[in-house]
Order: C-alpha cells, then structure tokens, then sequence
C-alpha cells in the first residue's frame, strides 16, 4: 500500500500543512511530516479541499452509453476534483429496482475513480403512478438513501405525500425535481420577454415555486426530509426560506449554470450564434436577477450545496433545430472553476464555504458515507487539491466524459484542479487523469465500502 | 442581404430599399412576359418542414419569374419523416449543388440555426419558423400598407405616423412578430388587441400597446385593422371559452367592419377562417387588401430572393 505525502497545502483556514495519506486514511496533518515510505506530492500555492460530493450527477449508464458511462463519468467527475457522485435514476432501464441500483453500484466501484452512490427513483419507471421498490432499494448491497424521479417531476399530490412518508421509515430523502408539468407543456426556455420574443414555449417561473411550495407542506404536515433539486428562480429561494423559517426539514441544491449563465445566451448576444443548444437545459436559464438570488441564497445558506446536473449528451442530440434537442449540459469538470468564478470571486464565499456547499453538505444530505470530512488526521483520504491563481480558457481538453455539451467552451475560467486523490490514491495527477487500470487495480487493492463500513459500523 | 432571418435585424434603409426592388418586381408582374432573367442558371430549394401550400406557391412563384430552377422538398414523405436530421438533410442538398434555401420550419429558430452553422453556406431565406417570424409576411404586408397609402407616389417612403391594429392570437403567431418589428421600424405604430391568454405575459409585448378591448382598440381610429387567424388547436386548449365567444370579443364581425372609417384597411394573412375572425363581408370589403396581399407576396418574395441572392448588399444606417 502505497503512502502519499502531500507536501505545503493551503488548508481552507489559509494555514500551511503537509498531509499524510495511507490506506484510505489520512494519517497525519502538520508541518514538516515525515517523507520515509510516501510518495511526494508537492502542493506549494494549492488549495487542499475535501474531495467534491455531487449529489446530482446523470452517468447514462445503463441504456445511454453512447452518452456516458459509468467510468467515463466517473473520468470526468475525478478530472473536476470529485471523489463521489449520485446517479440519477432515470436511466434506462430505469433505476427503481435493486437489481439496477447494485450494478450501478458495482460498476463504480471496478472503475474506482470515485465513489458511485446509485439514487432510486420514486416512481416506477418514472411514471409518477406508482411507488418503485424503495424498501428493496433501500436494503439492497446499494444501500440508496436518496430516491428522486428526476427529469420528472412527482407531480401528483398524493403520490408525493405518500412517497414522502414511505422514504422516511427507510432514513432516506427525496430529492424532488420542481416542474409543474401543466404549466410547462412543450416548455424549452425561461418564460419572460426573451422567450415571447425568440417564440419559444415559456418555462415560467411559477411551475418550480408552485411544486417547491406544495411539497414543503407536504413535508412538514407529515414531518418527513425533503431536498430540491436545482433551485433557478428568485421565487422559489424565497419559498424555501420562509420554509427554513418555519422549521420544515427541507434542502436546497443549486447547479453551477444557473449561478452564472443567463437566458440572453439564447438570443446569440455579441454575434454568437443564436438558439445554440448547448445552452438548452432543464430547468432552463433564467434572468441576472433570479443568478443574483440565487448566489445569496447560496451565500446565506438557503440554498445548502451546489450539484452538478452533469447531464451528458451525443453531439446529434445537440447539433440542431432548439426545440429537437436535448436538454442539459456536462457540468462535473467545470463546476468547481464556476463556483470559483460565480461566488468566490465577488467574495461570497470563502474556502470552507466551497468546502462545505461542494462536500460537506452534499455527503450529509446524501448519507454518503467515508465523505464530506474536513482535512485533519483520521479522516477519509478523499481530498482534491486546486490551483485558485490559475486562469485558462476552458476547452474539450478540459472534458474527460465521453459527451463535450458544455456551456463553457471558449470562457475563460479560473483556477485548476491538479490533484484528486479518492481512498488514499490518486485518480488526478499533475492535471491529468491516471490511467484506468492503474485506478482500478488500486481500487481492487483498497479494502471496500462495504467491508469498512461493517468494521466501523 | 446575406439571410432574410428575422424583420428585427432589418434597418429601416434595408427594409425600405426591400420594399422598393419590390415595386420594381410588381412592375414585372404586370407586363405580358411576367419573367426576368435574373437569377437564370441558380437553383432555390423551397425547404418545408411544415404544410403551407400558399407560402410556398408563392415563393415558387417569385422564383420562377426570376428565372431560377425551383426545388419542392417537402418533409413529409421524405428521409426527414425517416428521422434524418436536419444538418443531413441540408448537407445532402448541398452536394447537389443549391443556390438559396426557402424554410419553414415548425422550429422557432430553425432556419438562423441553419444560416449559422456551417452545413451549408448559401443564403436563407426564412418562410416561416414556428411561433418566431414570418419576415416576407410583414414584408408583404408593409408593402400592401404602403402603395394603399401612398399610391404611386411608394418608393423610398417609410410608414411614419400610420396606426396598426393587430387582432387575435399574438401569443402564437409569427406574423405578429415580424409585423410589429418591421412597423416599428418603418415609423408606423402598432397596438395589440387580444385576450390576455393569447398575448405574451409581459408589459409592451415586441414594443406594442395592448387593449384586452377590441372595441376600445378600434375607437381609436387605426389606418389598417390586421386580423390573425385563429388556428385550430387553439380552440380546444383553454385559450378562450369557445368560437362564439371569440367572435363576439374580437372577430371583425360585419358590424364592427361597418362602423370602421372609409379609409381603414382590413387586412388578413389568410388562410381565413370567415366568420370566425373575420365576418365575410368584412373579407370582401372594398376596404380589404386580402386578395392583394396574395398579389404583392409574389413581388416581395421576388425582391427578397433577388436580393439575397445576388448578393446586393446595402450598407446600413442608423435608425433615425
């Protein structure tokens, strides 16, 4: 088992430390750490953080490989400073049995680039009509904590109350995807001006906020976990802050787009092309004000993580007529560079702040165990380790997944993630991924999941 | 004029100078020999993506006086109706060897999107792209104001001052778009009057006033009362109660037609759905453009293939 000294990293207090790795420990934090037996890394002007948790990730796999795949996503998610990520269930088929949830799981685990924790969808087949088999999930080798029928809304009022209640007797959260589905038919952008001008159907605000306004009730009448998915509007922070307020156990992400892009990119501002799909997504952009309130709601704690929605798709499903293409974008290799831009930049955030919206929080809303752990000795060894002075025009060399949808080609963004180390080992070196066997033989090496956690349980 | 896309990117000099190569193409019209040689050897792919037998005889119509080879693609039956995508079907096209693509499209943005990329580099003229723009609808429409207002004396004027009542279904409607922006931008002012449900839910929508009146809107005594068609679907999506009651809020019922000023014109994109938005009497008014409209397409879209074609360019000038 290979020790790994990481030598003189900014810690997110702004000390100095070297920080010992071996096994999946960190073993010791300080000045002047011991070299004998450890593989150096040298950190000097990097910012240690606590490997990135996403808690909304889409890998495609099964069903979509030609979009991603397990591996691939996890390439990409290691390449972006992440050490787990959440897959969406709304895969095909559809993850709402164990069956699925396990082999999601298991392929994670066999590429090793990050811990892959399999989300279980609520409804069967993401229908909205009947319960999947949460319990079965729930006590499967996968253990899902976290049920969402995500790129669906559960619109149904009983079917929610229900689903609320149900995931409660199993310690489990649901993650809802906001959109009132009769108020958004045939929907493809923010409804406002923008939209009735380029006549595009309207996504108005009021379709998210009416269902994030029905659900914290809902949550608090029968006192279950709620957590949002990809807050976008002004409104809806309002509501969950007057819910927060009250006392309802609700959660909030916010994706990296809608902290810093707008609808005007829609109309092909400055003689950029116009309906370019790259910036068709769901829930869509929206105007300066609702990204202004939503970055103070981040910086407020309303809003309590920032969540990927890295949603991989095929250059043939973006490259043509906007309404014929499909929403979303790849979001795990530029996210923490957008945060930087969006929220630390304007001072919004500080380091532990990242931290905490990018690792912390995310592991704890998710249970996702062996994560989201402050640096210090005893804790996890997932950590990532980013150049904040950097600046670089991000570009497809940027991207390691198998899609290249992002909405940041051409922009330049700050900082760089140089090194992400997942279980003790590296999955990012100097910039660049270690291979796939190499990651998957350490991880073949590491004691599992599962076992740790019966020794430590 | 590399593209016709959308009235918005139009200056008024550009607008103006389309409008008067239009007369020049009406004057054609009228001669025993309709035809010019001028876009002789080049080939136009009227490109539909959507049924519209009228946009597209009349834009067949304007290219064959103008000498071209017209191709007829219509989706349906076609690869496209085989899921071939679009950057295919354009890319197929082209090996053929095309001069100027025709679209409609029920996309809104389809054809700036085909414009921008790099499939093909030809011109492109827009016929229609969902509920976004109808450009040479305005344009046609603009022209028919014009020589109805100021008869022979047309070329090189704007439409300064002229008040333009635009009635029905705003919300869905691409002529609605492009005659608001082309107005706007040749001085004439425009008011909407509809419903809330068939109107954008902004203040001002495309720089319009707005009366939910129809009644009120008329009271004002426009120079032209535009009415919209109603479509189909609309009827049975919970836009408004039923015809009847459109009818008698906002359809141009004989009696409003009646009450209109002898110099208001009564204008319709057809196709009409009489007495539905339109009493029919009010369609047969000596007042109503309608069957002209039809007329000064052709010469519209043959300015607007002409000059797009050709490559003529003008340089723009800012906006008084």
């Amino acid at each position: 088992m290979t020790a790994h000294l990481i030598r003189g990293a900014q810690l997110i207090d702004g000390s100095r430390a070297d920080i010992r790795l071996e096994g999946r420990r960190i073993t010791a934090v300080g000045s002047g750490l011991d070299t004998v037996g450890a593989t150096v890394v040298d950190a000097d002007g990097l910012l240690a953080l606590p490997g990135l948790v996403d808690l909304h990730t889409h890998l495609r796999e099964p069903g979509s490989e030609e979009s991603e795949t397990v591996l691939t996503g996890s390439r990409a998610a290691a390449a972006g400073g992440f050490t787990a990520v959440n897959a969406m269930a709304n895969s095909s088929p559809v993850a709402d049995t164990a069956g699925v949830v396990e082999q999601v799981q298991a392929l994670g685990d066999d590429a090793g680039y990050v811990t892959v924790r399999p989300i279980g969808a609520v409804s069967q087949g993401l229908q909205g009509t009947h319960l999947s088999e949460i319990g079965a999930m729930a006590t499967s080798r996968a253990r899902v904590r976290v049920f969402s029928d995500d790129g669906s809304c559960v619109s149904d009022p009983l079917l929610m109350r229900r689903a609320l209640e149900y995931v409660k007797g199993f310690g489990g959260v649901l993650a809802q995807h906001a959109q009132e589905p009769r108020l958004t038919i045939g929907a493809q952008m923010n409804e406002g001006r923008l939209s009735s001008e380029l006549g595009l159907a309207g996504w108005p605000a009021v379709a998210e906020e009416a269902i994030i306004a029905r659900d914290v009730l809902l949550a608090d009448h029968v006192g279950a976990r709620l957590h949002v998915c990809h807050v976008s509007t002004a409104g809806s922070v309002e509501v969950i802050r007057w819910a927060k307020s009250r006392g309802i156990d609700v959660t909030a992400e916010v994706t990296p787009h809608h902290l810093i892009l707008t609808e005007d990119l829609i109309a092909g501002i400055d003689g950029a092309p116009g309906y370019d799909a790259r910036y068709k997504v769901n829930p869509p952009l929206r105007s300066r004000e609702d990204v202004d309130a939503l970055r103070g709601a981040l910086a407020d704690g309303t809003i309590d993580i920032v969540a990927t929605d890295h949603a991989p798709h095929t250059a043939e499903a973006k490259c043509c007529e906007w309404p014929a293409a499909a929403n979303g974008m790849v979001g795990l290799e530029s996210a923490l560079s957008v945060v930087h831009a969006a929220v630390v930049e304007d001072g919004r955030l500080d380091w532990a702040d990242v931290a905490r919206v990018l690792s912390e929080a995310p592991a704890r809303i998710g249970q996702v165990e062996g994560h989201g752990q402050r640096i210090a000795e005893g804790a996890p060894a997932e950590l990532t380790l980013y150049d904040p002075a950097a600046v670089r025009e991000f570009s497809v060399d940027d991207l390691h997944g198998q899609s290249q949808n992002s909405p940041y080609l051409g922009m330049r963004l700050p900082g760089r993630v140089v090194a992400t180390f997942h279980h003790g080992y590296p999955t990012l070196l100097d910039g660049v991924l270690v291979d796939a066997e190499t990651v998957a033989a350490a991880a073949a090496a590491t004691p599992s999941a599962r076992s740790t956690k019966a020794a430590s349980a | 004029m590399k593209h016709l896309l959308s009235t918005a990117d139009l200056s008024r000099a550009e607008a103006v100078r389309i409008l008067d190569v239009a007369e020049e193409m009406a004057e054609v019209n009228t001669r025993e020999v309709r035809k010019l040689p001028a876009l002789r050897g080049k080939t136009v792919v009227n490109l539909f993506f959507e049924d519209s037998t009228r946009t597209r005889i009349s834009f067949e119509a304007a290219a064959k006086r103008l000498s071209a080879d017209v191709i007829n693609f219509a989706a349906k039956g076609s690869s496209v109706s085989k899921g071939e995508s679009l950057k295919d079907t354009v890319q197929t096209l082209g090996a053929m060897g095309i001069d100027g693509i025709v679209m409609r499209h029920p996309a809104s943005g389809a054809p700036r999107v085909l414009a921008e990329a790099d499939w093909i580099d030809v011109p492109v003229v827009n016929a229609g792209d969902g509920t976004h723009e109808h450009p040479t609808q305005a344009l046609l429409d603009a022209f028919t104001m014009r020589r109805r207002i100021h008869g022979t004396d047309s070329r090189g004027r704007a439409l300064d001052g002229v008040r333009v009542a635009i009635v029905g279904d705003v919300l869905h409607s691409r002529v609605a778009r492009s005659n608001a922006w082309l107005l706007r931008t040749l001085g004439a002012e425009v008011t909407f009057a509809a419903p809330p449900t068939l109107l954008p839910a902004v203040d001002r929508p495309f720089g319009a006033a707005v009366h939910h009146d129809l009644d009120a809107a008329l009271g004002e005594d426009p120079d032209v009362v535009m009415l919209l068609r109603i479509q189909q679907e609309r009827m049975n999506d919970a836009f408004f109660p039923n015809p009847r009651e459109y009818t008698r809020h906002f359809g141009l019922t004989a009696a409003r037609a009646a009450a209109l000023s002898a110099r208001t014109l009564i204008m319709h994109p057809g196709p009409m759905n009489r007495g539905l938005e339109i009493a029919g009497v009010a369609a047969d008014d000596p007042r109503s453009t309608v069957v002209e409209q039809v007329a000064n397409g052709v010469s519209v879209r043959m300015a607007v293939l002409y000059l797009a074609l050709t490559g003529e360019h003008e340089p723009k000038e800012p906006v008084a």
